[in-house]
C-alpha cells in the first residue's frame, strides 16, 4: 500500500539566518483585505503629518566670518569643503563633517566678490574689490611659509564675479566686460561685451562648456559662446536679475534670479518667454543654485529665508529661515544633493537639509520601503483637502507672513484693475499678457 | 560747353585731391589761382538761386558749380551740383583724338562693364549678424540635447550619478604574472598545471577551450539550451506515453496496435519504394527473411502451448475459437507469397521495378489496394476457409458482408481500426474521467464481449421493437415505421460500428426531448424490463433519433408555440373580456394603454417604485432603542416574555425627524444621507494632470500598499523617482554618459583662430594646462 505524507519545503519557511524576518504567507485575496482606499488614506494623512513632525531641517551653523559672507564656493572633489569669501577680504576654507574652519586666508581688501574652484579641486580663485584677480592654493601654505597667491592679476576695473571653466584651465571674470582668461596669462585671452554695464555676475554651462550666461545691472541676461568669441543673444527684463544659474542636467535651461521677487527659469533657445515664473519670495533674489539632479534649485533672498523650489513648478516646496539669519546673500547646494548652504549677512554660513524631514544616515532597508511607500501615498494622496493643507502649512516669520498678504492683496488689485480696463474698453483692444510675457521686455538679437 | 568745363575742373581736382584731402568741406579753395573772379561767380550764382528759390519751387535745387568739386575721392568722379548724372563718355571725349591713350581706354570700357561695389555694412550691423550666425548655431548645437532631456524629465525613476564607474576587471594573467610560486604546495599544484598542459598565465584557456568559446556565441547556447530542454520534455513525455500504453491490459488493443503498425510499415515501405529503391530493395529482404523465418518456424501453427489449450476450449468458447482462427490467418498472411501483379502497377512502378524478375508478394498486396482491389478479400478468404471448420455464427458471416458497403474506399480497414484504437482511448479517458458509472460499466461489459452479446443485443432489440409498437401504435405509427427501416438497416453495419454509438448513448438520453420520449413511453419499461432491455431499445432509437431530428424538432417548436400563444394571449384575452363602450376615442386611449400594459405585463414598475422608497423611507427613519432586559425583576426563560409594562418603560422612542423632503414628492426618492463631515476629506475639484474624474478615482482607488500587492509589485509601485547614493558627488550630465560623442574641438579654439596674439611659449603652456 502506498501511503501519502505530508512533506514541506523547509525554504518556505526556514530563515537562512536569524536576523532574517519570519516568512509571513500572504493571501492577497482582496475580500480578506477591505477598505483599501480608507486604510491608504488614513497611511497617507500619518504620514503627512509625521513629515510635518520630523521636518527639522537646520543641521549646523557656521561662524567664524568677521563679515558678511558674500560668497560661497563648493569643492568639485570632496563634498565636505566648502569655501566662503566675506566682506571684508577673508576667504575661509571649511569641513563640513567636522563643521569646523580649517583654513583662512586674508585674500583681498575690500569685498570678495566672487570665489570659484579649479576643476581639479587644487586651486582657487578669488576677485575682489581691489581690482585684482588673485589664485590660490587649496592646501594653503606650509609650516613656516608666507601666505600667498600663487597668481595676481590687476586689472583695470573692478571684478563683480568669477566662474571657472568646467574641463579646462580658463575662466571667466565680469565687471564691465566678460573677459576669458588662460590661468596662465595676465591679460584676458578674449573680452566680450555688448553695451556698456556693470555686469554682475558670469557663469559657464557644465554641459555645453563653451556656452557663457551673464546678467548686468541695466536689466539684461547676455549669453556668450567662448568658442565663436561673441555674445549671442540677449533678453531684457523687467528688472535687474542679480545671478543666474545653468541646470547641471539640461544644456538648455538656466534661471535667473531678479529683483522683482521672482526667478525666471529660461530655455535659451526661446528667450521671449520664460519656461516658468517661480514667485513666493517677497523682496529680491539674491542667489540661486540648482541641485545636482537637475529636479529642484534653492534661491536665497534679502527677505532672510531661502526657498527650495522645484524646476516645474511655480511655487516652493519649502521655505527655510530662522529668526536669527538675515539677508542672505549666497546659497549652493552640495554636489551629493542632501544639503544646502547658505551664507548671509550676520556673518555665519548655515546648512540645511535638502529635504526637511529625510532620516540622515544609513536607512535599514525596511526603513527605506516604508519612507518609500510614505512618500508615494502622500504623492498619491496629495489632492485631498486635509493632506494638503498640512502638507503645505509652513511657519513663516511675521514679517514675510505679513508680506506675503500684503503682496497678495496687491497682486489681486492689479488683476482686478486690468480686467476692469478689459471690460470698459473696445473688445479686442485690450490685450491680455500673460504672467510669463509680461516680464519680458525685449529679446535683442 | 557747360559740361566739358565741369569736367575740366574735376580732372584739375583730382590733381589737387591728395593736398586738399584734409581741409574741411566748408573752407573755399584759397590756394587756387582764379580766385577772385570765380569767387564772384560763385556769389552771383548764390544769389540767383536765392531768388529762384523764393518762389517757393525747388527749393533744394542743388547748385551748379563749375569749379572743382570738394567730394572728389579717388574712388568715383562726382558731379554734384551739375544737376545731370556724370557720363565717362562725357569724360573721354576730349582724349578722343590722341591715340597714345588707347591703352586708358581700353581699360576705361572695361571698367565700365564691372558693376560697383557695395557700401561695407555698418560695423554694428556686421556684429548683429555674427551674433545671429552664432546663436543658430549654438541653438542646433543645443537641440541634440532634446531627446535626453525629454527622457530624464518622463523617466520613472532617474539613478543618480549617471556614469557608472565601471568596476575594473583585472584579467588574472595581469594578476598572476608578478606572482611566482614560492611554497612547496604552490610550487607542486604549479608542476601538476606544467603537466596537464594547463597554460598559467598568459592565455589562460586551452587552445580547445577558446575553439569552444570562439564556436559558441551566447545566443547560439542559448538556442541550443532550448532545444535539448525540449527535446528532453518531448522524451520525457513519449516515455510517459509508452509507459501507459504499455500498462493497458486489453489485448484487444495490443493486437490492433500491432496491426496498425505493421500497415503503417508496409505503407512506409512504399513511400521508399518510390522515393529510394535500394532502401527499398534492403526492406523487402528483411520482409522476405521474415516470411521465410515464418515458414521454418512453428510459431503460428496450432502446435504452441496456448494454441493447443485454445482447442481444447474452442469447442465452447466462441472467443477462443476466434482467437485460433485468427492466428491461422496470421500465418497463412504471413506466408503467403502472392505474385500477382497488376499492369498498372507495373507503369507506376517505374523503370527500376522492371529489372526486377520477380515482384515481392508484399509490393503487390500494397499495389492491389492501390488499385482500389478490396483489402479484405483476403481476409475473408482465410476466414472463409476458416469457417467451414469453426462453424461461424450467422452474425460473423454477416459481418464482412455488411462492411463492404461502408468500406468500398481502399483503406477502409486501416481506417476502422484507427477509429477503434482511438474509440479505445477516449473509453479510457471517458473511464478515468467520469468515475465507473454504472451505465458505462454495462457498456464496457457488452464491449469486451461483443460477439457473444451480439446474440442477446438482437433479442432485446427484437422485444422492445414489439413494446414500442404496442404502446405507441396510435401515436408514432410512422416513427416506428422508420425505426423497424432504420433498425433493418441498423443490423448491417458491423459490430465494430456500434461501439462508437454505445458509447455515446448516456449523453445522447440527456437531451430534452429524449427525457421526455423517456418519460412518455419508458414510465414502465423500467419497470418490467431489465436495464439491458432498456439499453438495447435506446440503442436502437438512436440512429432513429438522428434522422427523426427535424421532424421531433418541429413537433417541439409547435408545442413551444402553443405555449407561447397562451402565455402571450392571456392579457389580451382579458382585454377582450372588458366591455368595449361606444367611443371611439376611449377606446384608442384604452388600446394605448392595454399595449403599454401588455407589454410591461411582467414587471409593475410602479409598485416596485412605491415599494423602493417605502423601504427608504423606513431606512432613513431613527430606530427606537428598546433597553429592556429580559429577566431583569421578573421570571425569564424560554418562552417568556418581558411585561408590556417594563417594554413600554425601557423603550426610548426616536425623536421625529424633519419632514423628508421628498414626503409630496410620489415619484421621487431624494437621499438625504449626504455625510457632511466625509466631505471634508474629498476632493472638489479634478486636480490638475488628470482630465477626467474617472481617471483620478481610478489612481486613488488602486492601493499600492504591501498588503494589498505582492512584494514586487509593492517594490515598483513605490519607487522613488530619483535615487542618490550617500557620499556620491553627482556630476552635470555629460555627453558620454548619454551615448553622444563629446566635441574634441577644444572650447577653448577662440584662442587658436587668433594666432598672433598667442607666442608659442603661450601655446605650450596652453596644452600643458588643458592636459592636467
Amino acid at each position: 500500500m502506498k501511503v501519502k505524507m505530508l512533506s514541506r519545503n523547509p525554504d518556505s519557511y526556514v530563515r537562512e539566518t536569524k536576523l532574517d524576518l519570519q516568512r509571513v504567507p500572504r493571501n492577497y485575496d482582496p475580500t480578506l483585505h477591505p477598505f483599501e482606499v480608507p486604510r491608504e488614506y488614513v497611511r497617507a494623512l500619518n504620514a503627512t503629518k509625521l513629515e510635518r513632525v520630523f521636518a527639522k531641517p537646520f543641521l549646523a551653523s557656521l561662524d567664524g566670518h568677521r563679515d558678511g559672507v558674500s560668497c560661497l564656493a563648493k569643492h568639485p572633489k570632496s563634498l565636505a569643503t566648502v569655501l566662503s569669501g566675506a566682506c571684508d577680504g577673508e576667504v575661509r576654507i571649511w569641513n563640513l563633517t567636522k563643521r569646523k574652519c580649517i583654513h583662512t586666508v586674508q585674500a583681498h581688501e575690500g569685498f570678495v566678490r566672487g570665489i570659484c574652484t579649479r576643476f581639479c579641486g587644487t586651486s582657487f580663485f578669488t576677485v575682489g574689490d581691489d581690482k585684482t584677480v588673485k589664485q590660490w592654493k587649496m592646501d594653503g601654505p606650509g609650516y613656516g611659509e608666507e601666505e600667498e597667491p600663487l597668481h595676481t592679476i590687476l586689472g583695470k576695473t573692478v571684478y563683480t564675479g568669477i566662474d571657472h571653466h568646467w574641463k579646462e584651465a580658463v575662466f571667466a571674470t565680469c565687471g564691465q566686460q566678460v573677459d576669458i582668461w588662460d590661468e596662465q596669462r595676465t591679460s584676458p585671452i578674449c573680452s566680450m561685451t555688448w553695451g556698456f554695464d556693470s555686469i554682475s555676475s558670469v557663469k559657464f554651462n557644465p554641459i555645453e562648456t563653451f556656452l557663457l550666461g551673464s546678467c548686468a545691472s541695466d536689466r539684461n541676461i547676455v549669453l556668450y559662446d567662448m568658442r565663436q568669441a561673441t555674445p549671442l543673444k540677449k533678453v531684457i527684463l523687467d528688472m535687474r536679475t542679480n545671478t543666474i544659474c545653468w541646470n547641471p542636467m539640461e544644456a538648455f535651461i538656466f534661471t535667473a534670479a531678479n529683483e522683482d521677487y521672482n526667478l525666471y527659469t529660461f530655455d535659451m533657445r526661446a528667450l521671449d518667454t520664460p519656461v516658468m515664473v517661480h514667485m513666493d519670495h517677497v523682496s529680491a533674489v539674491l542667489d540661486v543654485d540648482y541641485s545636482p539632479t537637475g529636479k529642484d534649485f534653492v534661491s536665497a533672498s534679502f527677505d532672510k529665508s531661502i526657498r527650495i523650489f522645484p524646476v516645474d513648478k511655480s511655487r516652493s516646496r519649502e521655505v527655510y529661515h530662522t529668526k536669527r539669519m538675515q539677508h542672505v546673500i549666497c546659497v549652493k547646494w552640495t554636489s551629493d544633493s542632501k544639503y544646502i548652504m547658505c551664507g548671509s549677512d550676520e556673518m555665519n554660513i548655515r546648512l540645511w537639509k535638502a529635504n526637511a524631514s529625510e532620516k540622515l544616515g544609513v536607512l535599514t532597508s525596511r526603513e527605506k520601503a516604508a519612507t518609500d511607500y510614505n512618500q508615494r501615498l502622500k504623492e498619491k494622496f496629495q489632492h485631498h483637502p486635509h493632506i494638503k493643507r498640512i502638507s503645505r502649512h509652513r511657519h513663516l516669520p511675521k514679517s514675510i507672513y505679513s508680506q506675503i498678504q500684503e503682496q497678495r492683496i496687491m497682486k489681486e488689485a492689479r488683476r482686478r484693475k486690468e480686467l476692469n480696463r478689459i471690460k470698459h474698453s473696445k473688445p479686442g483692444s485690450v490685450q491680455r499678457v500673460s504672467e510669463k510675457k509680461k516680464r519680458v521686455v525685449a529679446v535683442v538679437k | 560747353m557747360s559740361s566739358s568745363r565741369a569736367a575740366e575742373s574735376s580732372l584739375l581736382a583730382l590733381n589737387q585731391q591728395e593736398e586738399l584731402e584734409d581741409l574741411p568741406r566748408e573752407y573755399p579753395l584759397s590756394t587756387s589761382e582764379d580766385e577772385g573772379d570765380s569767387d564772384g561767380e560763385r556769389k552771383h550764382q548764390k544769389l540767383l538761386e536765392a531768388i529762384s528759390s523764393l518762389d517757393g519751387k525747388n527749393r533744394w535745387k542743388l547748385a551748379e558749380r563749375s569749379e572743382a568739386s570738394l567730394k572728389v575721392s579717388e574712388f568715383n568722379v562726382s558731379s554734384e551740383g551739375s544737376g545731370e548724372k556724370l557720363v565717362l563718355s562725357d569724360l573721354l571725349a576730349p582724349v578722343k583724338t590722341s591715340s597714345s591713350l588707347a591703352a586708358v581706354k581700353k581699360q576705361l570700357n572695361r571698367v565700365k562693364s564691372k558693376k560697383t561695389v557695395e557700401l561695407p555694412l555698418h560695423r554694428e550691423e556686421i556684429e548683429r549678424i555674427h551674433r545671429e550666425v552664432a546663436f543658430n548655431k549654438t541653438s542646433q548645437v543645443l537641440s541634440k540635447w532634446d531627446p535626453v532631456v525629454q527622457k530624464n524629465r518622463q523617466a520613472e525613476q532617474l539613478v543618480f550619478p549617471l556614469s557608472k564607474q565601471q568596476s575594473i576587471f583585472a584579467p588574472i594573467e595581469h594578476v598572476v604574472s608578478g606572482w611566482k610560486a614560492r611554497t612547496p604546495l604552490e610550487q607542486e599544484i604549479f608542476n601538476l598545471l606544467h603537466k596537464n598542459k594547463q597554460p598559467v598565465t598568459d592565455p589562460l584557456l586551452t587552445p580547445m577551450e577558446k575553439a569552444s568559446l570562439k564556436a559558441m556565441s551566447l545566443e547560439e547556447v542559448k538556442m541550443r539550451r532550448a532545444e535539448l530542454q525540449r527535446a528532453r520534455a518531448l522524451q520525457s513525455y513519449y516515455e510517459a506515453r509508452a509507459r501507459r500504453e504499455k500498462k493497458i491490459k486489453s489485448k484487444k488493443y495490443h493486437k490492433l496496435l500491432k496491426k496498425g503498425k505493421a500497415k503503417q510499415a508496409l505503407k512506409e515501405f512504399e513511400k521508399l519504394r518510390k522515393v529510394n529503391p535500394a532502401a527499398a530493395l534492403e526492406e523487402l529482404e528483411k520482409l522476405e527473411k521474415a516470411r521465410m523465418m515464418e515458414r521454418m518456424s512453428l510459431k503460428h501453427q496450432n502446435s504452441g502451448k496456448w494454441a493447443k489449450s485454445k482447442a481444447l476450449m474452442a469447442k465452447y468458447d466462441l472467443e477462443a475459437r476466434q482467437a485460433m482462427q485468427e492466428q491461422l490467418a496470421r500465418n497463412k498472411e504471413l506466408m503467403q507469397k502472392i505474385q500477382v501483379a497488376s499492369e498498372s502497377a507495373e507503369e507506376e512502378g517505374g523503370a527500376e521495378e522492371e529489372g526486377e524478375p520477380f515482384v515481392p508478394d508484399v509490393v503487390n498486396e500494397v499495389q492491389v489496394k492501390a488499385d482500389g482491389a478490396n483489402p479484405w478479400m483476403f481476409r475473408n478468404h482465410s476466414s472463409d476457409t476458416k469457417e467451414a471448420e469453426v462453424q461461424g455464427d450467422p452474425e460473423e458471416l454477416a459481418e464482412p458482408a455488411a462492411q463492404e458497403a461502408p468500406e468500398s474506399e481502399e483503406e477502409g480497414p486501416v481506417v476502422a481500426e484507427e477509429i477503434l484504437l482511438k474509440e479505445f482511448e477516449e473509453r479510457r479517458s471517458l473511464r478515468q474521467k467520469s468515475g465507473l458509472n454504472q451505465i458505462a460499466k454495462l457498456v464496457g461489459s457488452q464491449e469486451t464481449k461483443d460477439p457473444s452479446s451480439q446474440e442477446v443485443l438482437s433479442e432485446l432489440r427484437a422485444l422492445s421493437q414489439k413494446l414500442n409498437r404496442e404502446n405507441h401504435q396510435s401515436r408514432k405509427q410512422e416513427l416506428s415505421s422508420t425505426r423497424t427501416v432504420l433498425v433493418v438497416q441498423r443490423e448491417e453495419p458491423a459490430g465494430e460500428e456500434e461501439e462508437p454509438l454505445l458509447l455515446q448513448r448516456p449523453e445522447r438520453a440527456r437531451t430534452l426531448d429524449e427525457l421526455e420520449e423517456l418519460g412518455k413511453e419508458g414510465c414502465f419499461q423500467n419497470k418490467e424490463l431489465p436495464r439491458a432491455a432498456v439499453e438495447g431499445q435506446q440503442l436502437e432509437r438512436n440512429p432513429s433519433n438522428h434522422l427523426g431530428v427535424p421532424r421531433e424538432k418541429k413537433r417541439k417548436e409547435q408545442m413551444i408555440d402553443l405555449q407561447n400563444l397562451l402565455t402571450t394571449k392571456s392579457p389580451s384575452m382579458k382585454s377582450l373580456a372588458v366591455p368595449t363602450t361606444v367611443e371611439e376615442l376611449e377606446d384608442e386611449e384604452r388600446d394605448q394603454r392595454q399595449m403599454i400594459k401588455e407589454a410591461f405585463a411582467g414587471d409593475d414598475v410602479i409598485r416596485d417604485f412605491l415599494k423602493e422608497k417605502r423601504e427608504a423611507v423606513e431606512a432613513s427613519k431613527p430606530k427606537d432603542v428598546d433597553l429592556t432586559l429580559p429577566g431583569w425583576g421578573e421570571w425569564g426563560g424560554v418562552g417568556l416574555k418581558p411585561s408590556a409594562k417594563k417594554r413600554r418603560r425601557f423603550l426610548i422612542k426616536a425623536p421625529e425627524g424633519p419632514p423628508r423632503k421628498d414626503k409630496n414628492l410620489p415619484n421621487v426618492i431624494l437621499n438625504e444621507k449626504r455625510n457632511i463631515h466625509a466631505v471634508a476629506h474629498q476632493v472638489r475639484m479634478l486636480p490638475y494632470p488628470f482630465t477626467h474624474h474617472q481617471q483620478f478615482e481610478r489612481t486613488i482607488q488602486t492601493p499600492i500598499g504591501s498588503t494589498w500587492n505582492t512584494q514586487r509589485a509593492f517594490q515598483k509601485l513605490t519607487m522613488p523617482k530619483v535615487v542618490t547614493k550617500p557620499g556620491h558627488i553627482i556630476k552635470p550630465i555629460k555627453a558620454e554618459d548619454v551615448g553622444y560623442r563629446s566635441s574634441s574641438r577644444s572650447d577653448l579654439s577662440v584662442v587658436q583662430r587668433n594666432p598672433k596674439r598667442l607666442s608659442v611659449r603661450h601655446k605650450k603652456q596652453l596644452k600643458k594646462n588643458s592636459v592636467d
